[in-house]
Order: C-alpha cells, then structure tokens, then sequence
C-alpha cells in the first residue's frame, strides 16, 4: 500500500482533547508523525498580564482542569518567590496535601482514559469511582471537585476541616487495596502487555534531549523528581523514593505512574503525620517588584513559572512552560516503526492534557 | 422426549394455505358467476384455481413466510434481548447500573394510574428505575428517524450494496441453523432409527457447512463497505476486518473437522442427537465407560477440548468482539470500517455483530453443549375433549428455551471476556491465528482421529 497521511484529530476519539495528529503510514506501520497544536491556545500568558497577582490563580486552575492545585500552587510559589514571602508551616503541609491529593487524582484520570484507548471501558468506570473518592477529599478542604481556587499567595485558601486526616487515612487504605485491582485487569492481562511492553519505546538520553519531564521521563530510568531534587514546600522533610523505571516504553509510563499513585498516598499519610499547628496563611504585598522563578513536579511533569512584577499591582511578563509540550513533541520519536493501533498505547501514556499544552 | 414448541415449516405451511386460499376466492366467484351465467366453469379458471391453490406456490409461499417469521426471531427477538443483555452485563461488570428506562417510565403511567390515590403510588417513579428493556428499543427507534447520509465521493452502489450484503448473509446464519426439532427451514423430515426405535427425524446432512459458507460471505461486504465508503480509516478498517476474518476462517473450519471426525456426521440435527444420549466413554478394547444421568455433551469429551477452545476464540474473533475488534477499534480508527454510515443503514452493520454473534453462539452450543437438548422438557397435558383418552401437550419447558438460555449463556460469557481485556493489535491477531490456533486445531484433528482409530475416548 502506498503511503498515506492520516489525521488522527482535532476531532478523534485518540486525542482526549483539542489537537491533530498526523501520521504517515505505509500500510499500518508508522513511517512518520507530526503533532498539530494550538487548537486550544487562550493566550493565557497574556491574560495574565491584565489580572491582579491574586487573581491569577483562578485562571491558572484552568490550565488543567484535572490537575488545577498543581498548577495554582506553582504559580503561587513563583510569586512568593518575587515577592520574598514567608510561607506559615502548615500551609506547607497543607499544600503537600492538596498536591498529592491532586497528583492521584489525574493520574486516576490518566488510567481512566488510558483503558479505553485500548479498549478496555471498564477501566475507565473502575478508575473513575475511586477518583470520585479523592476529589471527595479535595472537595472537603477545598469546597470545589474542579477548579478548586485554593492555594493562595502566602499559603492556602482556609485550614484543613476537622477529622481531614481521619478521612484521607480512611480512603487511601480503601484505595490501596482497590489498586490491586486495577493491576489485575491492567498489568496482570496478557493482553495488556502485549499492546504495552516494547511499545513507544525512547532512550534516557532522547528524553532528555527533547525535554521530556515528570513520569515519562522516570520511565526511562531517568531518576528526576523536582520534588527531590529542587524542593519545595514540605517536601524537603518527608522522606520518600520517587517511582523509576527502566524500559521506557508504554508499560514503563505505565508501571510508573502507578507507582506513583502509591507514593503519593504514603507522602499524604507522612504529611498528615507531620501536619504543625499554626497559621496557614501570611499576608501577601499587593504590589511587588522583581522576578520569581519556580519550577514544580506536576502530574505531567515539569511545570515551570517565570512571573516579572515591575511594582504594580498585575505581573508584568508571565511565561509557562507545560511539560506536556514538550513531551508531545517527544511522541513522534516513540512513534515510528510502530503499528497505528500502537498510537493510543503510545499517546495514551504519554498523558497528554490540552488545556495546559495550548496554554 | 419430543418438546419443540415451534413447527415453522408448518405453521408457514399453513398460513400460506391460508393466504393463497383467500386469493382463490375471487377466483371461485368468477367462476361461480360462469357457472350462473353459462352453465359452465369460465375458461382457464379451474386451472388457475388449481395452480393458486397447488402444492408448488403454497411452498414457495411458506418459504417467504419462514424466512420472515426467522428475520422476525432474529431483529425483534434475539437482537433486541441480546443488545439489553450486553448492556446490562458490562454495565454491572463497570460498577453501574446501566439503562434503566422500562414501561415503568412511560409518562402515562404517572399521569393516568399514578393519580389515583392510595394505589398510585408504585406508579409515581423516578423515570430511570426499570429493566431497560426499552432502551434498545428506543435506540433503534432513532436510528430509523435519522437521515442517512452518503458520503459525497463514495461509490453510491457499492456503499449501499455493502449494508445489505452483510444483513443478507447474516439472516443467512439464522436460517441455516436449526433452533428445535420443529424450528428449522434447511432440513427435511426422514425415517431413522434413534436410540433403537424408528422415529420420523429432521436431518440436514451439510447443514453446519452452510452455516460456515454463511459465515464467510460477510468479510466480503466489509470490504466493499471500507472501500466504497473512500476513507482512510475505513479503508484500513475494512483491510483489517478482511486479514482477521479471513485468517480466523481456517482454524474455524479445522476445528469444526476435529469435531466431524469425532462426531462422523456434519449433521446438525444428527450432532444433537447424539448429545442427548447418555455420556459414554470408550475404552478402546476395554469395552466403554457409560455414564448414567448425563448427556454426552462433546464438550465433556476431554479429546475435543482443544477444539472447543479453538472454535471459542474464533467465535469471538469473527463475531469482532473485544479483544479481537480490531476492525472497528473506536479509539485508533473512529468507527473502523462503520465510520461512514449513519441513521439505519449504521443500524443494520452495527446490529447484526450482534447477531452474528448470537449465531457463532448458537452453532458453539449445536456443536458442543448439547444443542436443544434440556435436563427437563416439561409439558402440560391437558384431556383431548375430541377424542376420550388422549391428550393434549402443550410443552412448557420446550426445546427452543433450552436452546436460548443455553446460547444467551454463551453470549454472557463472551460480554464477560469483551469487558475484561484490552483489544490485540493487528499484528497480534494475526500471530494468534496463524501460530497458535492453526497449529492447535490440527493437534485438534490428530487427536480425534487418534479417538476414532483405536476407540478410546
């Protein structure tokens, strides 16, 4: 058969978003690809620029919607950074928890979205109920399940409400045993290692090379973790193992994100454990000068803010970098020399989200 | 222990009679007025008469009319309960509910007896509590009503031919297998002697290989379908379907022969037959193991289940079911090589799946669980008031219930597999066929043979 380009997108069950992606294929092997973006870009930088330092963090929410904390919270640290703000212990620990909470969250959406894309729909039901579990949880500190509008400038939106600990305790100690079930129907089937292991494979040094950050990267054997390795917060005095692994093919992204799901409960339980007592909030400058430049662990990976303030109330220049960008530009590279069913193994664990990727 | 319910042959028989009798009246007048106005018949209407009301166009007749009672058995019965079945299955297996608007969420129950007092309030419901029976129906009531739209640079005859080519071949299956005793269109009634006493039996002697044929027309009409829809994930759809369907066909065939060697008959009728004896072991020069109170099921015949395994996965395979739907594979090619059609003409490749399922189900239980033969056929007798000392037995647990629940099972197990695996990749399917099953469902035939030969087993 003769080669053919194929757009997968802006409108195609792969995508789980707004963005093209073509492949060329010689019959039904991949000869080559090229990701489309920019269906979604809302000039977010620019945005910015008109809202005051505060407000932002309503929109950064809107990055991702499934991981909006994450997203707020760097932005938050960014700007404490420019302003030289002292963050009150346990909003620290408070934070921790939320991130985690987060973190578990979007991955449970990324497995929910990863089955279907191979064809198992139950994943995704099965995934799902137990997401509805910690958004629950970000719902009880947070009193929103999305776009939660709950870090602030100088620590965290309102204290933990009382018994928070009990019921996080209480849902990560059913999650964990409800995460062996998903290992049975995942990693467990035949079937699933047949369309994963091998898959989209990428060598540590390509990663590196083309910027591929968070999970994808430690799938390589890669072992960076901001969260380790420029910390932030409380991170520095819990003592945890990032989840590495080696292959890094489409199982590798796999097996550790799982992994993943399972240090984030124990980083939960250790901060919960450590929690202080104290204020959880100091109180921001409304106008501030300078640079703040912060990079976080978010669920995707690096997510990064550069904020410029020039003694006004609103920043002056705003830059993000989504780890998603450049992971998806990473994609073709796994790609080639694999069958087109191999695209939603591979894309799929690649966890794109478009939202943060347009910006 | 006769006990099918349905006689098709001849029930069509006799409403064909009826029908053609109806067209002979007017016939009869004309003539009666003849005989009135001349004393004689008109010309050429006795023989008209005779050819209306004859053997040759009451057959023909009764034909249409089985092929559509069958179409009937197939869309308005199988169909619909085998779609709710699957709903519900995978919905419980996903934690769920699933559809659940009934008759009970008919608005007019609310409005009419749920406004009587004291006893209306069963009927004052939250819409979404019932069976969900009436889902499927609702969902092939909006296929009908939307539009159906050709693709502007598709080949129109082709397109359109494709839909029809595979729910041709599909009604085909249906009536090609026999469902009881009575309820069967491709057979004829013969003298044998079963299980020592001459009885009147249906045989069918190439029955299965006419449901195999049947089997085989429809990646024909995939094809067209991908091609002529001039997509490209049609096209790979349609590609894909015909290497899958193509290279499942031969394990499929050769396990069926593993079990014609065993069995010595393609025979449907003959195969179940044979079931209903009771089970029996050989024992080579030993003589052989008989089992009292259980039918001689091939599928408890150790040597056959190689094949049964094999003929499974090849079930579930030219069914394009989970894990081996790859030709419509919703996440990498959209809708596979369905993409293109919309309103009834989707219906109709979306729905016999189904029902080529439901028919791969059925010949799994001809062929090794006993087809309509049951533990219990119960029959109410009633006295014949006609004639002092007979009765009347009207069947209540019949042969066609036997053979539903039975093929309804299978089904549920293949919901079961589809809802718990993820799909294979092309590459792997056909890895799977070639490596694996072809080799087995020749160690399959060996084995039968070996069975037959020294008289073990």
């Amino acid at each position: 058969m003769a080669e053919m380009w194929i757009n997968m997108g802006p409108q195609h069950p792969m995508t789980h978003g707004l963005w093209n992606l073509r492949i060329k294929v010689d019959g039904e092997t991949i000869v080559d690809a090229e990701p489309e973006i920019g269906y979604l870009h809302r000039g977010y930088e620019k945005i910015m620029e008109v809202r005051e330092f505060q407000k932002n963090v309503v929109l950064t929410d809107r990055l991702c919607y499934v991981s909006s904390i994450t997203w707020s919270h760097a932005y938050c640290l960014a700007c404490e950074e420019m302003m030289g703000l002292d963050v009150p212990e346990r909003a620290k620990y408070l934070r921790v928890i939320t991130n985690e909470l987060q973190r578990v969250a979007s991955h449970l959406m990324w497995l929910a979205a990863y089955g279907p894309d191979l064809g198992l729909l139950t994943a995704l039901l099965w995934a799902l109920r137990e997401r509805e579990l910690f958004l629950d949880l970000i719902q009880l500190i947070s009193g929103a399940r999305m776009n939660q509008n709950y870090p602030r400038i100088g620590g965290v939106r309102n204290d933990a409400p009382p018994d928070f600990g009990k019921y996080c305790r209480k849902v990560i100690a059913h999650f964990r045993k409800k995460l062996e079930d998903h290992e049975k129907v995942f990693e467990q089937s035949k079937l699933f290692q047949m369309r994963t292991v091998g898959v989209g494979r990428i060598s540590r040094e390509d990663a590196i090379d083309w910027g591929v950050t968070g999970p994808n990267l430690r799938a390589c054997g890669a072992r960076i973790d901001l969260r380790k390795l420029d910390p932030y917060d409380a991170y520095p005095e819990i003592d945890f193992e990032p989840a590495v692994a080696h292959e890094g093919d489409s199982y590798a992204r796999y097996k550790v994100r799982m992994d993943e799901m399972r240090t984030s409960c124990d980083l939960i339980e250790a901060a919960l454990d450590k929690l202080p007592a104290g204020p959880y909030r100091s109180k921001p400058p409304r106008r501030a000068e300078g640079e703040g430049f912060r990079r976080t662990e978010d669920s995707r990976g690096e997510a990064l803010f550069y904020v410029i303030g020039d003694g006004d109330d609103r920043p002056y220049r705003v830059k993000i970098r989504s780890p998603v960008y450049s992971n998806i530009f990473a994609a073709p590279l796994m790609m080639r020399g694999n069958k087109v069913a191999d695209v939603v193994a591979i894309m799929g664990s690649i966890d794109v989200c478009v939202g943060e990727m347009d910006k | 222990m006769s006990g099918h319910l349905v006689d098709l042959w001849g029930w069509s028989h006799a409403l064909a009679s009826f029908i053609l009798w109806l067209l002979s009246l007017p016939l009869e007048l004309v003539n009666w007025i003849s005989f009135q106005a001349t004393g004689g018949p008109a010309p050429g209407v006795p023989g008209l008469i005779d050819f209306v009301t004859g053997e040759g166009l009451t057959a023909f007749v009764a034909v249409i009319i089985a092929v559509n009672i069958l179409l009937l058995w197939a869309t308005a019965f199988h169909l619909l309960i085998i779609m709710w079945i699957e709903r519900k299955m995978y919905s419980r297996l996903q934690d769920r509910r699933g559809i659940m608007i009934g008759l009970g969420s008919a608005e007019i129950l609310r409005n009419t007896l749920g406004r009587i007092p004291l006893i209306g309030r069963p009927f004052r419901r939250p819409s979404h509590l019932g069976t969900g029976f009436l889902q499927t129906v609702a969902d092939g009531v909006k296929l009908f009503q939307k539009e159906v739209i050709t693709p502007a640079t598709a080949d129109k005859w082709m397109f359109h031919a494709a839909p029809v080519m595979i729910a041709a071949s599909t009604l085909m299956l249906f009536v090609a297998i026999p469902w009881s005793d009575g309820f069967w269109l491709m057979g004829a009634y013969e003298s044998r002697v079963v299980n020592g006493a001459p009885a009147v039996v249906p045989v069918n002697p190439w029955g299965i290989l006419v449901v195999l044929a049947a089997f085989s027309i429809a990646p024909l009409g995939i094809l067209i379908a991908g091609w002529a829809s001039n997509n490209k994930y049609t096209l790979l759809g349609g590609m894909r379907a015909a290497a899958q369907l193509m290279s499942y066909e031969i394990p499929m065939l050769l396990s069926i022969i593993a079990l014609v060697i065993y069995a010595g008959t393609l025979d449907p009728f003959e195969l179940v037959r044979n079931q209903t004896a009771p089970l029996t072991y050989g024992l080579g020069p030993y003589g052989s193991l008989t089992v009292p109170w259980v039918q001689n099921w091939y599928i408890l015949n150790p040597i056959l289940w190689i094949a049964f395994l094999v003929f499974f996965i090849t079930v579930i395979a030219e069914a394009e079911r989970i894990p081996f739907d790859i030709p419509e594979a919703e996440a990498e090619l959209v809708e596979g090589w369905t993409t293109e059609y919309s309103g009834m003409r989707f219906g109709i490749v979306f729905g016999f799946k189904w029902l080529r399922a439901i028919a791969g189900a059925a010949l799994i239980v001809i062929l090794f669980f006993g087809g309509w033969s049951g533990p219990v056929f119960m029959t109410l007798d009633a006295p014949n008031l006609a004639a002092s000392g007979s009765t009347y037995s009207i069947p209540i647990l019949f042969q066609e219930f036997w053979f539903t629940v039975k093929v309804y099972l299978i089904f549920i197990v293949f919901v079961w597999i589809g809802w718990s695996v993820p799909r294979v990749r092309i590459d792997q399917i056909l890895n799977i066929g070639w490596k694996s099953l072809v080799p087995l469902s020749v160690l399959s035939i060996l084995l039968a043979a070996l069975a037959r030969g020294t008289g073990w087993f």
